[in-house]
């Protein structure tokens, strides 16, 4: 009876895994002109109150636009941040006047480049969680996300 | 003829000694670089106490620079150097791994603990003083620097690499942060087996 049961709980956690997983495999958010592909971000050290936040934005207009701040529901502050290795030096830079989307090209936020910095992260955000956000674009206004959270590690910018 | 042959001779002892002079420096970088980064410390530890680098002899070890504030670089180092340390095996079992903060202003000790502890427990966290850090940038060629940010609060730039240090206490290289896994672990069974 008892392995039943473990062998039902397993189903069950696998099922929920695949469902989890078709969930976040259909993650692009249109908003206007602008595709934003798959935001995601990474299980931080349970003490950590950063985290970061990526995705990869197409504008399909004919009109610049730029991504000039960002919000989210598990932290206090988000900043949009810049990050180049320098030899062997990791240089921070935050970027006071936000990332310029150019019309008909695709920008891409991931790890050791452009990213959004969750400064003030209340919970810590664990791997197969997500949590929503904002993003503000000077033309296209507000749009609401929802980012995916990877392993400590992980990497989902290759994701659709 | 004369001037010609003095003009040969010239040119000979010239580059002769150009040849002597390059391969010297060539043999003092080589050796230069294996004495010259690292040094002694002592520094506070997040267990408790303090770890003295004259207790590392005979043991391999790493060194990381950085601080809990750390949105990619840090814990992507760390998470990264848990799952070769898991990889290892046995050959890791007396491998120690320093994470120093770079940071000490925020980092205090129980911050320190805190965070290491969603890591590999041979990663050891340190916290040095204001002046310590100084001392060991110098002594490690680190870099680092407060990057203030709009929220009035600051991040940090600092140098990424592991510095790997063998049984002998001598430096022997760096895990580059932008390096394929394979690679550091190459270099970590390298020092490991050595």
């Amino acid at each position: 009876m008892k392995l039943i049961n473990q062998i039902a709980f397993a189903s069950a956690l696998t099922l929920a895994s695949i469902i989890g997983m078709a969930a976040g495999d259909a993650h692009e958010i249109k908003f206007g002109t602008l595709v934003i592909h798959h935001p995601w971000s990474r299980q931080a050290p349970g003490s950590a109150d950063v985290a970061a936040g990526f995705m990869i934005i197409t504008n399909n207009g004919k009109q610049d636009d730029r991504l000039v701040k960002a919000t989210a529901e598990i932290s206090t502050g988000a900043q949009i941040h810049d990050m180049k290795m320098v030899g062997d030096v990791m240089k921070m830079s935050e970027l006071p006047d936000g990332i310029v989307i150019p019309a008909g090209a695709t920008v891409k936020l991931v790890p050791k480049s452009l990213h959004i910095m969750f400064t003030g992260v209340k919970d810590a955000i664990a791997e197969g969680e997500e949590f929503s956000g904002t993003l503000t674009f000077e033309k296209a206004g507000t749009v609401t996300v929802d980012y995916e959270v990877a392993a400590p590690g992980g990497d989902m910018s290759g994701m659709d | 003829m004369r001037i010609v042959a003095a003009a040969a001779l010239a040119i000979v002892l010239v580059t002769g000694a150009a040849a002597w002079y390059g391969a010297s420096l060539i043999a003092n970088r080589g050796t230069g670089s294996v004495f010259d980064i690292g040094g002694p410390f002592v520094l506070a530890s997040a267990r408790g106490g303090t770890v003295d680098s004259k207790s590392l002899a005979g043991k391999p070890y790493a060194v990381f620079f950085g601080f809990t504030h750390c949105p990619e670089v840090c814990p992507t180092t760390l998470y990264d150097m848990s799952n070769s340390l898991a990889g290892l095996g046995d050959a890791a079992k007396d491998f120690r791994v320093f994470f120093i903060t770079v940071d000490p202003a925020r980092d205090t000790l129980a911050a320190m603990k805190d965070y290491v502890s969603n890591f590999d427990p041979r990663i050891e966290a340190l916290v040095p003083s204001e002046d310590q850090l100084k001392q060991l940038a110098s002594d490690f060629r680190v870099y680092y620097a407060k990057v203030p940010t709009s929220d009035g609060s600051y991040t940090m730039d600092h140098t990424a690499s592991v510095f790997l240090f063998g049984r002998d206490g001598r430096f022997a290289g760096t895990l580059a942060y932008d390096e394929p896994a394979a690679t550091k672990q190459a270099k970590l069974k390298r020092l490991l087996g050595g």
